[in-house]
Formats: C-alpha cells, structure tokens, sequence
C-alpha cells in the first residue's frame, strides 16, 4: 500500500513556487489575495484627525434621529442601514463588518484586516519595515494605527484594552448599536450625552 | 541521605508547593523571581512523537540548570506534540513548565478548558500568545482562529485566576492558580509604541513577559529606559531571549526568513570572521547575556537554542547569572530509595511463581 499523499492546498501551491529561502511577495493569506492596493485606506489613517471630527459629528447626527430610528423601527432600519455602512466603510476602511467598530481607538486603522485580527496592538513577526508578517506587501495594520492615533485629539484611547470580538455581532450595524446605546445612556442619565463615536 | 530541595513539596516532587503571600501561583519560576534571585527559563523542542520518553530526554539535558520550561504551543505553526501534553507529563515529574497558550488554534471555549486542565495538572506558569500565522507552518492550509489576542487572552486568565469565572460570567469552583506571562518583541517596529504596549499588557494581567531573540543590545537598552521611565519594570519580570546563532548562515537565514527577529550587520559580521562559528555564537549569546543582565528592570534571561539544547547547561555556566545558585533538579528522594530497597529487586530476579505457591505465601 502506497503513502497516501497529503492535500495540495492553494495555500502549499503558492509556497511551492519559489524556493523557501526566496521572498514571496504573492504569499498572501486567501482573503486578502483578491485585494491588493491600501490606497484608501491609507488616506484614511493619514486623515484621522479630521475623521475623527466628522465621526463625532455623525455621531451626533445619529443620535438626533433616534425617535427617527426608534419610530421606524430599529429592526427595520438595520438593513438599509447596514447595506450603505458595509459600503460606506468598505470603501474608506476596508471595513470587515465586525458589528463593534473600534476605529476611533485605533487610529481610524481597522484591526479586522489584521490576518490575526488583532485588536489590542500588534504582533512580534511586524518586519523591519513595518509590513505585516502574513503578507509582505501589506503595511501592518498597527503600524499604522498607532501612526493615525498619534493625530488624533483622543489617540490616547489606543491604550484601552480592548474586549474579545462577539462574533454574534458580525455583519450588523455599528452605527446603530452605538446610537441605541448612546440613547439608552441618556435615558438614564436624564441628561444630554455626546454619542461616543462609532 | 539528600537534603530536600529549596522550592520543593515535601509530599511530593509532582505537588504544588505551598501557597505564599503575596503569590499568585504555587510554582518555582514565581518564587524564585519574586525572591529576587537571576531566573533562567528554556525552550523544550517539542517532539514529533507519542512517545512520553522522547519529553523526559529532552527535559534531563537542562536539570539543574533552568527554573522554567516553555512547552511550546506549535511553534511556527509546525504541528508538534501539544503544550498541554508535555505539562501533563512534565508536572508528574516535578518540572516547573510554562505552559504556551497561542490563539491561533483554538477559540475562547476551548482555551478556557485548558486553562482549568493545565492548572490542575500542577502547571503554575501561563504564557500568553498570539501565535503565528498559520502560513509560516508546515499546514498551511489551516483555518487560522485568532479569536482571543493575546492581550485578550491574558486577561480572560486573570479573570479566571482572581474573580473566579469564565469569560462568560459563569463561576469556578476552584479559581486556576496560574503566574501569568506575556511576549513582548522590542525589536519590531512600532518602536516607540513597544514599550505603550508592554503597559497594555501588564494591565491586561501579565506579570512576567519573556522577549524576543536580543541581538541587538543598544536597542533592547533604549526599550528598557522607556519602560522604566513608564514604571513597568516595578510591576513586571522581564526576562530578556537570548540564544546562540549556529553559524553566519543561519543567522542571514532567520535574519530574511522569520519575521519579528532582528540581527544587526556588525553580529553577522562577528560570526563570519570566526574560525569555529559555532562556538562563536554560544560565546556571543554569553556576551549578550552578560551585557543584559547588568540592564536595571531585567529578571532573568529566557535562553532559546532551538536544535542546540546541549549548549543551554554552558551558556548558563560561562555566563555565571546563577551567581552559584543551582535551581531545581530531579534527585532520587528518601522515599524513592525505600521502594528502590524494597522493590528493586522484581526487576532483576527472575523468579517463577506457580499459582500453587501464590496461593501458599498468600495464606
């Protein structure tokens, strides 16, 4: 009975064609490999200060709507909703649709398209010249999310740990999870509350 | 007869020891770093076997010589026998093990089970990871998971530890009485965002990091002063990785192949001038040891020889950072030798009983 010979997986293909020793600039994790300009992105963390103005602004747009959102229904918003944030965000971002935007304490850089999907800072394997361990080409989204934060009025709140991702919560609406919650918050309190940005 | 051993259960070499203020665990490394003594921790190679003995081997060529084991949580991503495996086996014969946990191969469910599994082995010691990505192993096909990181990660344990519960709020009868660690890299970029990060961590619950590969001293120095400056080496053991370089080679080899360790031009250049590299790079690993061991802030050193396991015992010796300390090491005990005494003797007679005398001597 012969070996059984072991998958050959997209993954061992691209390993395969060069040497080991070689750099392998088309080494890139499956998800990623479709994509392969940061160009956006890139604006945007460069640009996080004032995003970081625009955010709050929003935000508080948001909130003003509230009886808005909560007279339609926030169960029927969500769709719409969610379908121009997952593009809107897509677009700027690269936005991964986690549901718990953490932008505005990671320097407007998004951590999902970290391939560890880090969210608390980055990995030892970050390379001398600040690209990511996974994939090469791409500039570590830490790097540049401490960059973008240094900007910012509240770059400090990088520094907060942040909670494992609640997966239940993917692929639906930050922007009005924040503000349901910013209103909760200001039903209790009795008192006008600046959202906290999404 | 033997003197029983400083950090060491008088019941028993596989029991944890007894319980101090101030501690939160009951192992050796948290003893010994908190007593203010140099502490040295090494890296077991992890075997490619089911083969308990293969562990045993690898453990007996650092007796005597380290405080604490890494069993390695796959390593690279290379399949290997399993972290908690080799602590299962290490803890049954006294050895102090740092158990690796990486995010990379499991989620919050089951790493929570390990945790609990882990700690009532014995094993005292957790060093949270977030491991490599799944494209640097020998599968790289895997599903990568990454569903805690390392910062959440240690702060799961250290809920677990000190408010008795999972993650999800639900209670542990008996809490996990772990000395947690972290990963710290001085070496990668952001710089000036390493030693922010090292605070972020402590915050989270680590209380010892281990760092990368040192090869660079000037540089771990000024990664030092800051995290001195920011009050973190009063909360934190911080033991500097170090490790010898088998050759110039080699070193170019990693310097290009693995991401996160960085070798300047002037060590690659030392090892190349060499008449015998190899023992070029164990003398440049004492050197660096040397050179980091007089750093204010650092606890101890973390020696990584990765296929030269031989060279830790010297490396530790020519170095002189146990200032004549010997750690623990597995010696034949009072009660060993009673039983040896008594029993001894049904491994090398070869007597043959017939169930007729069983049954007499049984009467």
């Amino acid at each position: 009975m012969s070996e059984p010979q072991p998958a050959v997986t997209q993954a061992t293909l691209v390993k395969k064609a060069a040497p080991k020793s070689d750099y392998k600039p088309a080494d890139v994790s499956p998800q990623r490999r479709v994509q392969r300009s940061f160009a956006v992105r890139l604006w945007s963390i460069r640009h996080s200060r004032l995003l970081e103005w625009f955010y709050s602004r929003f935000a508080d747009m948001f909130l003003l709507l509230h009886p808005l959102w909560k007279g339609i229904g926030y169960g029927r918003v969500e769709a719409p909703i969610k379908f121009v944030e997952k593009r809107v965000k897509g677009f700027m971002f690269d936005c991964r649709m986690c549901g718990q935007c953490v932008l505005s304490s990671t320097g407007m850089s998004c951590p999902m398209n970290c391939p560890k999907q880090l969210r608390n800072g980055p990995c030892g394997g970050v390379r001398a010249n600040g690209n990511c361990e996974v994939e090469p080409d791409m500039p570590c989204v830490w790097v540049k999310a401490w960059e973008g934060s240094q900007n910012m009025v509240h770059g400090d709140k990088i520094l907060d740990v942040q909670k494992p991702v609640d997966q239940s919560l993917r692929e639906t609406s930050a922007w009005l999870r924040v503000t349901a919650q910013a209103a909760a918050a200001r039903e209790a309190a009795q008192a006008p509350k600046t959202g906290a940005s999404a | 007869m033997i003197a029983r051993q400083l950090d060491e259960n008088p019941a028993g070499i596989h029991l944890p020891l007894d319980p101090l203020p101030g501690h939160s665990s009951r192992g050796r490394l948290e003893r010994v770093l908190r007593r203010g003594e140099f502490a040295v921790t090494t890296e077991l190679n992890p075997p490619d076997s089911a083969d308990p003995e293969d562990v045993y081997n690898r453990a007996k060529i650092f007796d005597g010589w380290v405080d604490a084991i890494n069993a390695v949580d796959a390593s690279g991503a290379n399949c290997h026998m399993s972290s908690v495996g080799i602590c299962a086996l290490l803890t049954r014969m006294g050895y102090a093990p740092i158990m690796q946990i990486a995010c990379r191969d499991k989620n919050r469910i089951a790493i929570q089970g390990d945790v609990l599994g882990g700690a009532a082995m014995g094993v005292a010691n957790m060093l949270c990871l977030t491991g490599d990505g799944v494209q640097a192993g020998d599968q790289p096909g895997a599903k990568p998971v990454f569903d805690l990181d390392s910062m959440s990660l240690l702060e799961t344990c250290r809920i677990m530890r000190d408010n008795g519960k999972f993650l999800s709020g639900r209670k542990l009868t008996t809490p996990p009485q772990i000395f947690l660690g972290a990963a710290v890299n001085p070496f990668a970029p952001p710089f000036d965002f390493r030693p922010i990060h090292l605070g972020k961590k402590i915050a989270a619950g680590a209380q010892f990091v281990q760092t990368q590969y040192c090869f660079d001293v000037p540089m771990f120095k000024t990664f030092m002063q800051k995290a001195r400056d920011l009050g973190h080496t009063e909360k934190v053991f911080i033991l500097c990785g170090v490790g010898p370089l088998a050759s110039a080679k080699t070193a170019k080899w990693i310097r290009n192949n693995v991401p996160g360790i960085h070798i300047p031009d002037a060590i690659i250049k030392r090892l190349e001038g060499a008449q015998d590299q190899k023992k070029e790079g164990k003398q440049l690993c004492i050197d660096i040891i040397n050179e980091v061991k007089e750093i204010p802030g650092i606890s101890g050193v973390h020696v990584m020889a990765y296929r030269q396991e031989e060279y830790v015992a010297e490396i530790v010796d020519e170095s002189g950072v146990l200032k004549g300390r010997q750690p623990w090491k597995r010696e034949i005990r009072r009660d060993d030798q009673m039983v040896a005494d008594r029993l001894g003797h049904i491994l090398h007679d070869e007597i043959t009983e017939t169930q007729v005398d069983m049954v007499k001597t049984a009467h």
